[in-house]
């Protein structure tokens, strides 16, 4: 290989006396895709605003581009000395078409005037490069996740970016998109980029990497090559442990089968819903698979009353329900765990334990308004140790804690129910490796307890890890059902065959 | 927050870890502690300021006990606009609230066999119009800066109507002194105007209300995310009527202290503009602008802020011209270093 684009030598970052980064190198060939990978709070997101230009690094370390050195100052820095970086939470005007985005604080203007279609002509070229399928004058508000990603990238190229920085890029997209951001990806490879990839994701970083560099604790552990990327290897270099078990599943599927919990028959919604019956058991884990925009949040949030429901009913232990909103939901015992925390679960600004207490202050309460601080604060110190949430204490806002974390406060506010039915969605969304391993085992204890749990995930491996049955959800209806059995055990091709409608095409 | 961030910031066992975790526990208490203090540290400035420009006529019981009546009424509308601020909300129509239920007090006061009930009939008006905002707003969805922006300008109407547009005079109203009087606290020494003593214990139950119930953690959570409060189970529509009801029942009760203490009222001047005031001290107070975050302390120390600049400019002799200009100057200076302040706690 010839030079590196990118050599960080010995980089460090503390904050108020708090070391984010010690001392770590990265170096970045052009031509490669080089996956970033360690835990939340590892020091990933510190390191990458670094090279944006957000934050300076501690003196003492050097960052050499091309073989310069190189001094990024300010936000805009970073795209000056050629690095773009793609947030997990992309960063477009919905408002604004597809050109103006990408010309975004650089608009093109004649005597004062916006030059519109001098800016709709230079993005074209990029546009149909990256084999995109809409035209400049679109309004990003009508683009899907993948295509916004796309502009994205458009974006990075325009400014002529040598180094492309994604920040786990597939987070919020379905299969099919995440295959053609794959083809894209390896398309930018072989046009000389340098990528640095980010992303929890090992079977990503298996089809993708190159070489995988390891953060924990803000230290280096080490890269791996090409050949040395294994996921035991990563895994143990992540949390410095051994994770013999990752995914959880002691509960017995066939003895845990009790009486059906939840019964949903025939529900449909105006758009995304169509005439869905399903049934969880006590003591099950059943998955609900399916690609993105296939409907399963939809679903969730009809069974749960967040979303009108045209037709359908529900059994809840044998017994017909009436469920109009969330609330009546919650007092009948079903818990759905959203799959945006911060827009949608948790008061950010809140403490931990107003947010593990929210949906049982009122059985809580003295003469019925009075708030039992005592308990609230024996209920969040049961959680903090019960799922091992780790914050300085119950008091500290909940926006502080990393996502694990986050996520770990969110379920410990619906486990306060002591729910018959849990519906989680997306459970370990920028969840890290060692977060995830604890939820899984939260979700394997509580099936063992007799809790009815519906699982909503895009991460096949999890739901294959972790569930006793998958109903697989495709275009808003119920696809099919697969069952894991002695002799064969789930597998990914069975489920993405019926996502995706593969199954008729073989017969 | 002051009642609970001590409390909750527990001591940290001493290992190697520990210690620097005590540090990180003690940091934590003492931004927690600074964060509590807010805007008092202006407001003993400007006291003292004022006291030494004034060549000592600032602190005297006389003059606090002036300061103290001045600031009573809108501190009690800051505390009703401190519930709607933290939804996230506005209520643009305390001002004219405040004048409809003045108005509406004096006409009973008036009436020979009823004059005893002017003083709930005008509390009970503000509570109907705060509670017509709220259910415009948290029924039919409209923004409540619309309905109250509307409703600024239609009670105003009302309370001009409700005199027949004239000035409503009652010499003899019942229940005068809590306009005028003073609580004895030690005879001949001490006492508090009674206005201030209502103001107080507004404070008082809005901060039990907020801080010691299940609705305070709901109103809360609401102005902290409206979208997840819904899927928690909170009736939203629920508490947004109570918060407009509350900010309506305080102008009510800000209405009947204005009645009592001019013993008249006049529909088209009374409370004009008072809501910004209110909402000022709200802010000042540190009360986040989008909702989620603030205390009723704050408010407090806001509108004594408020109180205190008018006085003292009038004590130390500045124009009635320049007190405005000095005013609204203190206010962004005021708000701009709490902004600054605050940066460090910034979440990550």
């Amino acid at each position: 290989m010839n030079d590196p684009i990118l050599e960080m030598r010995g980089v460090s970052k503390s904050f108020f006396g708090i070391k984010a980064l010690r001392q770590v190198d990265l170096t970045v060939y052009a031509g490669e895709i080089h996956a970033l990978m360690g835990e939340n709070g590892a020091g990933k997101s510190t390191l990458m605003k670094i090279l944006s230009g957000a934050y300076k690094p501690d003196p003492g370390g050097e960052i050499r581009i091309e073989g310069r050195p190189a001094h990024i100052h300010g936000p805009l820095g970073g795209r000056a000395a050629g690095i773009s970086i793609i947030y997990q939470e992309l960063s477009l005007a919905p408002n604004l078409t597809v050109a103006e985005n990408i010309y975004l604080g650089r608009e093109v203007s004649r005597s004062g005037l916006l030059a519109k279609s001098a800016m709709r002509a230079g993005v074209g070229p990029i546009l149909q490069r990256l084999g995109a399928d809409f035209t400049p004058s679109t309004l990003v508000t009508h683009l899907s996740m993948g295509q916004r990603q796309l502009v994205e990238i458009a974006r990075a190229l325009h400014v002529r970016s040598k180094i492309l920085i994604m920040d786990e890029p597939t987070t919020s997209l379905s299969a099919a998109e995440s295959e053609r951001l794959f083809a894209l990806v390896r398309q930018l490879r072989a046009e000389g980029l340098a990528i640095i990839y980010i992303s929890h994701r090992m079977d990503e970083v298996y089809a993708l990497g190159d070489r995988v560099t390891v953060l924990r604790d803000g230290r280096l552990v080490g890269s791996l090559d090409k050949s040395g990327i294994r996921a035991d290897t990563i895994v143990r270099m992540m949390v410095g442990r051994d994770v013999s078990s990752f995914y959880k599943k002691d509960h017995d599927p066939e003895a845990g089968r009790g009486h059906p919990v939840l019964t949903a028959v025939d529900m449909s919604d105006a758009q995304r819903v169509k005439g869905c019956s399903l049934t969880v058991h006590a003591g099950e884990v059943v998955g609900l698979a399916g690609l993105i925009g296939a409907g399963r949040t939809e679903l969730a949030h009809l069974i749960i009353g967040a979303a009108p429901k045209i037709s359908g009913r529900l059994e809840l232990e044998g017994r017909p329900i009436e469920i109009r909103t969330p609330g009546e939901a919650l007092e009948a015992g079903i818990a759905y765990l959203t799959e945006d925390r911060k827009a949608l679960g948790l008061f950010l600004d809140m403490s931990c334990l107003d947010n593990i207490n929210l949906a049982v202050l009122g059985n809580d309460a003295k003469l019925g308004w009075v708030l039992d601080r005592d308990k609230a604060r024996e209920r969040a110190d049961r959680a903090f140790t019960g799922l091992s949430i780790r914050a300085a204490n119950a008091g500290v806002p909940a926006g502080g804690l990393s996502g694990g974390n986050q996520q770990k406060v969110l379920l410990s506010r619906l486990l306060a129910i002591a729910p018959k039915v849990l519906i989680l969605d997306e459970p370990t969304r920028g969840v890290d490796v060692g977060a995830k391993s604890e939820i899984y085992s939260i979700i394997d204890n509580l099936a063992k307890a007799g809790t009815a749990i519906l699982v909503i995930s895009s991460d096949l491996p999890e739901i294959i890890g972790i569930c006793d049955r998958v109903i697989v959800m495709r275009s808003g209806h119920i696809a099919g059902e697969i069952k894991r059995t002695e002799t064969s055990p789930l597998n990914q091709e069975d489920i993405m065959a019926l996502a995706t409608g593969m199954e008729h095409l073989d017969a | 927050m002051p009642d609970d961030g001590a409390s909750q910031a527990k001591a940290a066992p001493v290992t190697a870890n520990g210690i620097a975790a005590a540090q990180e526990t003690k940091r934590q208490r003492i931004r927690l502690l600074v964060r509590a203090a807010g805007m008092l540290p202006v407001l003993l400035i400007l006291c003292l300021g004022f006291h030494f420009l004034s060549e000592g006529r600032f602190f005297t019981g006389q003059n606090l006990g002036i300061v103290l009546q001045q600031a009573a009424v809108n501190t009690v509308l800051a505390a009703g606009m401190t519930f709607v601020i933290l939804t996230g909300g506005i209520d643009l129509s305390v001002g004219s609230i405040l004048a409809a239920s003045a108005m509406a007090g004096l006409t009973i006061s008036k009436l020979p066999d009823f004059g005893l009930l002017w003083l709930p009939v005008a509390v009970l008006t503000g509570l109907a119009f705060g509670v017509i905002n709220g259910a415009l707003i948290a029924l039919l969805r409209l923004p409540p800066f619309i309905v109250t922006l509307g409703s600024l300008t239609a009670v105003r109407g009302l309370a001009r109507l409700l005199g027949a547009d004239t000035t409503v005079f009652n010499p003899s109203i019942p229940y005068a002194f809590i306009g005028n009087g003073s609580l004895t606290l030690i005879p001949g020494v001490a006492s508090i105007p009674w206005l201030s003593v209502i103001a107080l214990l507004v404070i008082l139950a809005s901060w039990l209300v907020l801080r010691r119930t299940v609705l305070g953690v709901h109103i809360y959570a609401v102005g902290g995310n409206e979208s997840a409060a819904r899927l928690a189970g909170i009736k939203v529509w629920a508490v947004l009527i109570f918060v407009y009801g509350v900010s309506g029942l305080f102008a009510g009760l800000g209405g009947a202290m204005q009645a009592a203490r001019l013993y008249a009222a006049n529909g088209l001047q009374l409370g004009q503009s008072y809501e910004l005031d209110a909402i000022t001290a709200v802010i000042l107070g540190g009360t986040s602008f989008v909702g989620g975050i603030g205390s009723i302390w704050g408010t407090l120390v806001g509108a004594l802020i408020i109180a205190v600049l008018s006085n003292g400019l009038i004590l130390v002799g500045v124009s009635d011209i320049w007190q405005y200009v000095i005013k609204g100057l203190v206010i962004i200076g005021a708000v701009a270093l709490d902004r600054y302040r605050l940066q460090g706690s910034a979440r990550t």
